[in-house]
């Protein structure tokens, strides 16, 4: 570590040295390319744009009210829907500036994950943990961090059972 | 046909779900034969970013053929192999025409802060990515572009996010010749970071992380400096020692959210979520830099707050510059390098993995086993 390396003064073993290299590249802003472009000023057009056609909104979409509209295109992942999809409208009353909007947002996503159980449930599919943890991987290559977190586990287990039955004991006596 | 499903932090599963179909005049249904798997997915993965819906798909870095097009697709046809950059962009509005393609306004409605991204929640638009064999790519006119034909699919991959973001990362850096660059991140991002400050005439180039696998790594791959943090007290004065006390020309944030190094920041920005991720590496490029010097970040972070010195921005005349990565405005740039050999993209990935066992692959990679760099997920019906 106390290695301090000095400047290397020959580049020539580095391939593609200073080929992009630019010195009239000032991190100003980028917007700047709306009256300008390269030093040459551009037509003023202002901050209006031909649309591109609308997607039709046949599902429903949450906009941001920072907004006034959809965009023209748009995503169809998973439309807001039961208790989580509550909590996501009531979110989107408040601006992307708002604490009031991306916590509820964050509560509503764990609500999604119990409501994604009871989704399995119903179509009788346990969710497979192990797999979905992708835990195959640890025992291929992280076998002894596998281990030994299956032995916190049951060290744990073994505690509170420890603990509950000791605690019933003299009941039964 | 399959897909990736999320079902909650930390637990993916590969599903059977139903086709993608034309929503929109200019979509096209892609094939998928490549994605990978991304430092960003991370964020999601581990439940991060608000508004990510059981049930979506992620993947925003994919490559595939052409399947299906809506009638005012003009651009590509059924059968091309295409590499589709992970912002989708209009290429109309006002932003896109500026090139920036990745604050584009007509392809999110429930952010205004942030472009339509592939695979990327709710808060990116909503659109189910592409770690799945078929996806949906709107405005096809524009984004998709024809991978040139002796291109090796594995660096069109690239191309689609990682090789652009490094790139930006060192084009925002503003580097003149002989600058002395600091990339915080030796994941694929901050790797292809290092190796593009060169390209910019960088003197010297500098990684910190703390995984050794990828630090040595960088080193061979860049070439450049490496150093692991944890073996620093204070990674902040040991590159003022190394910069004669002066600091860094350029910083670059290639971590984000995910963070390590500080236990304030890890509590508060990835337990308790109370900030919006750990920003420890952005905090350390802030006060690494040089007075007047220019922090550039790539690094992903949450819609709310974080805990940066921001008073030493102002003390030092720090300029920040930070995007997503505008990948269609790069992509003929970094095409020419690829084929001219000046990149090697390609020599970054570790890890195939066939789709089916999505779920190990986002082990392998958030957990760095067996020395994983970049994974690459295969759909089997691949062509
Ligand atoms: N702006 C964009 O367009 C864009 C595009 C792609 C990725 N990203 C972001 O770039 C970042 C990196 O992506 P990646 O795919 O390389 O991810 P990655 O997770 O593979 O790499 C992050 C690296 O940072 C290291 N690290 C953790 N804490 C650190 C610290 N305090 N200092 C230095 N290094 C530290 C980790 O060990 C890891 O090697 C992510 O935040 C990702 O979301 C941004
Ligand atoms: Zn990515
Ligand atoms: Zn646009």
């Amino acid at each position: 570590m106390e290695t301090i390396e000095t400047k290397p003064k020959d580049y020539s073993h580095i391939l593609g040295w200073g080929i992009d290299a630019d010195p009239k590249n000032d991190p100003t802003y980028p917007i700047k390319n709306r009256t300008d472009r390269d030093g040459v000023p551009v037509e003023q057009k202002g901050y209006t744009w031909e649309r591109p056609s609308q997607q039709p909104v046949d599902i429903e979409v949450l906009h941001s009210n920072e907004r006034p509209n959809v965009s023209a295109v748009f995503g169809t992942s998973v439309p807001p829907s039961g208790l989580s999809g509550h909590i996501r409208r009531f979110a989107f009353r408040f601006s992307e500036s708002e604490y009031g909007h991306w916590l509820p947002l964050l509560i509503a996503d764990r609500v999604n994950v119990v409501e994604g159980i009871i989704d399995d449930l119903k179509q009788s599919r346990v969710p497979n943990i192990f797999a979905e943890k992708g835990m195959k991987a640890d025992w291929k290559y992280n076998r002894q961090g596998l281990l030994r977190q299956a032995l916190i586990g049951v060290v744990v287990t073994a505690t509170v059972f420890a603990f509950l039955s000791r605690k019933k004991r003299p009941h039964k006596a | 046909m399959l897909a990736m499903n999320y079902r909650g932090p930390r637990r993916v599963r590969i599903d059977h779900k139903p086709m993608p179909t034309i929503k929109h005049p200019e979509d096209a249904i892609v094939r998928v034969t490549r994605s990978c798997i991304c430092g960003s997915d991370l964020h999601l993965y581990n439940g991060n970013v608000p508004d990510t819906r059981v049930g979506m798909t992620f993947g925003h870095e994919f490559i595939g053929v052409v399947e299906e097009i809506g009638p005012e697709v003009h651009k590509v046809k059924v059968g091309d192999q295409v590499l589709v950059p992970f912002n989708i962009a209009c290429g109309k509005c006002t932003f896109c025409q500026q090139g920036l393609y990745g604050n584009c306004h007509e392809s999110n409605p429930q952010a205004t802060a942030v472009g339509g991204i592939f695979g990327y929640s709710h808060t990116a638009g909503g659109y189910d990515g592409g770690q799945a064999e078929f996806v949906r790519v709107p405005y096809a006119n524009f984004g998709p572009t024809v991978i040139p034909p002796e291109m090796d699919p594995d660096d069109a991959v690239l191309l689609t996010d990682v090789v652009p973001t490094g790139y930006q990362a060192a084009e925002m850096g503003g580097i003149q010749p002989g600058d002395t660059v600091v990339v915080f991140g030796a994941g694929p991002v901050g790797i292809m970071a290092a190796r593009c400050a060169w390209l910019f005439g960088a003197g010297r180039v500098i990684v910190i992380d703390h995984v050794d696998y990828r630090l040595e790594f960088v080193r061979n791959y860049a070439p450049c400096e490496a150093y692991n943090f944890k073996e620093m007290d204070d990674p902040v004065l040991f590159i003022k020692k190394i910069t004669d006390w002066l600091g860094a020309d350029v910083c670059i944030d290639a971590v984000g959210a995910e963070a390590e190094g500080s236990a304030l920041q890890t509590i508060t920005g990835r337990k308790l979520l109370i900030q919006a991720g750990s920003a420890t590496a952005l905090h350390w490029a802030i006060n690494s830099v040089k007075k007047g010097g220019i922090v550039s970040i790539v690094g992903v972070y949450g819609p709310t707050d974080n805990l940066v010195p921001i008073g030493n921005v102002v003390n030092k005349g720090i300029t920040i510059r930070a995007n997503q990565a505008s990948v269609k405005r790069l992509l003929p740039r970094l095409i020419e390098h690829i084929q001219n050999g000046i990149l090697n993209p390609k020599a970054m990935i570790t890890h195939r993995v066939p789709l089916e066992e999505v779920a190990e692959a986002y082990n392998i990679f958030a957990n760095k086993l067996d020395n994983c760099i970049k994974p690459v997920l295969i759909p089997s019906a691949k062509g």
